[in-house]
């Protein structure tokens, strides 16, 4: 079965819609054309290390870690609720899970918006018990739960799938052995299920942190996150060199994160990136 | 006790994933334009997402992008697949490299980057670049589906096909593509909701005049809410449930066939 050639039709799209575009974001992001030719500045990358630009990135991080942590708080008590035993109708309930995952997430941010605004339904049931409106949306509250609501399936899914596939000798083990159950979950349960843990954190993290829809939607603006900042670049300012320092930047961070994440896994045996 | 705290959890939870989703779809019929209160069912909604020009448009635009990108990009894939399986080692570390670029880079920088290589080559920003992109993030998906369906082949039987005087295009017609058909098809709804489904990168290799629905729901929002919306957004979520359902009884059909192989 030597017959490579019947790749090469993909090999040749993938370098010209792939390959080349990102060569052409790095180039963009290190070359101004000025009259006498191509200049290598490094002068877009300089600008982004200005404050106000260093606090949009520190803001990305933040609310992101802040997202994933919270996804990790409520998220890992269902995944140990659904891969218990006694729990009938499994894999409905997983089907259930992840249905609200295949809906496009647009969708999923509009309906928060719906539910926060000023006289949306969460203030009108508010004012029934005499409370007056509150500001909701436009809120750095608001684009965490718009984050939290987005990416919690990515969380529990991954952690889920390690914690069904431990052996469940080495529970009973440890509790012939006279474990309590707080022993056995810190002492077994929680050290094996690691792996699901990093996958979930990096499948949350990522998207939060490069997201531009969730924080335009329900920050209204106001909570400029790197995504926006790009997006800006693109449509509204028409900064190519800086829009593509950005998103070399941005590339860098996914790079990094994922180095670190992928070095863990391999520390633990098995990934369980889905 | 204990049982029932963890079922009062797990409700809590799905109440959180799927009361936006529900609201949504109730106030879809509502015939008020307020959010806030009810007063009373009606379908003007669906009726004006009908006689919305804008909005059938996009409609338009999106089905012909996700048949048309859907199945290019599995003709592609599958090929590439093929190929790919039977390369070696090195070669292969590195197309599967490349493969898996779209899928991790944030859409941002695959929508944007494209976006440059167009506007670089002089296209024009329209159907075919959203086309194009399409296609490219499309392709990757299909490989991944096919590829465990190559690897779970039976090498003699295409070197039987060989033996029994089949050329090599009869024997991989013949032969393989049948056995490796339920990952093709998988691939290709994949690809297909993919492409029904994807905002950020249609946002940056789109021009003027050629909008998806996604694209069109954000422009609506991003200008305040109209019931309009909610109603293009229950029809929308409707088609993705039952293109799921689909897929899902696909799959489990197949495992079944499979646990049922190996009994």
């Amino acid at each position: 079965m030597k017959r490579n050639w019947i790749s090469y039709p993909y090999i040749i799209w993938m370098i010209i819609f792939i390959v080349v575009p990102l060569l052409l974001v790095v180039f963009y992001s290190v070359i101004v054309v000025t009259e006498d030719g191509l200049t290598f500045t490094l002068e877009f990358y300089k600008r982004f290390m200005q404050p106000v630009y260093i606090k949009v990135l520190i803001r990305s991080i933040v609310l992101a870690l802040i997202s994933t942590f919270i996804c990790l708080l409520i998220g890992y008590p269902v995944a140990l609720i659904l891969a218990g035993k006694g729990v009938s109708r499994k894999n409905t309930l997983i089907l259930l899970f992840v249905i609200p995952m295949w809906m496009n997430f647009l969708l999923r941010t509009y309906a928060w918006l719906t539910l926060l605004e000023k006289n949306g339904l969460i203030n009108t049931m508010l004012s029934w018990f005499g409370i007056k409106p509150l500001n909701l949306l436009y809120t750095s509250e608001a684009v965490v739960l718009g984050m939290v609501y987005n990416f919690l399936p990515f969380m529990v899914l991954p952690i889920y799938s390690v914690l069904s596939k431990i052996d469940k000798s080495v529970i009973e083990a440890a509790e012939d052995l006279g474990a309590n159950s707080y022993k056995v979950f810190t002492k077994i349960i929680f050290p094996l299920s690691l792996p699901g843990v990093m996958s979930g954190i990096t499948m949350v993290f990522m998207p939060a942190v490069t997201t531009f829809v969730i924080s335009r939607l329900l920050g209204g603006g106001q909570f400029t996150l790197i995504g926006n900042l790009i997006d800006r670049q693109f449509t509204t300012v028409g900064d190519w060199n800086f829009g593509s320092a950005l998103s070399v930047v941005m590339m860098i961070l996914i790079l990094i994160s994922m180095a670190i994440m992928t070095r863990y896994d391999k520390d633990r045996e098995g990934s369980a990136l889905l | 006790m204990k049982g029932f705290l963890k079922r009062f959890y797990v409700l809590l939870i799905f109440a959180f994933l799927y009361a936006p989703i529900i609201v949504l779809i109730v106030f879809s019929f509502n015939d008020s334009k307020s959010r806030g209160n009810w007063s009373g069912f009606t379908l003007k909604w669906y009726r004006q997402l009908f006689h919305d020009q804008q909005i059938m448009s996009a409609l338009y635009y999106t089905i012909i992008i996700a048949v048309v990108s859907s199945f290019v990009a599995t003709v592609i894939g599958t090929a590439a697949a093929i190929g790919i399986h039977n390369m070696k080692k090195i070669k292969k570390t590195i197309v599967m490299n490349i493969t898996y670029l779209p899928v991790m880079n944030p859409d941002i920088v695959t929508g944007i980057s494209l976006m440059i290589l167009f506007i670089f080559l002089k296209l024009e920003l329209g159907f075919l670049t959203l086309l194009l992109s399409h296609i490219t993030f499309n392709i990757p998906y299909v490989i991944l589906s096919v590829l465990p369906k190559l690897r779970q082949l039976n090498k003699h039987m295409y070197e039987a096909a060989l033996d029994l005087g089949a050329t090599p295009f009869y024997a991989y017609r013949k032969v393989i593509l049948p056995q490796i058909m339920p990952g093709v098809i998988t691939g290709l709804l994949l690809a297909f909701t993919l492409s029904l489904d994807d905002f950020i990168i249609s946002f940056f290799t789109t021009g003027s005049g050629v909008a998806n629905l996604s694209i069109v729901v954000y422009s609506m929002a991003r200008r305040g809410i109209s019931p309009k919306i909610n109603a293009l957004s229950t029809l929308m979520f409707v088609s993705v449930l039952l293109l799921l359902l689909i897929v899902n009884r696909r799959t489990s059909k197949e495992n079944n066939v499979k646990k049922g192989s190996h009994a």
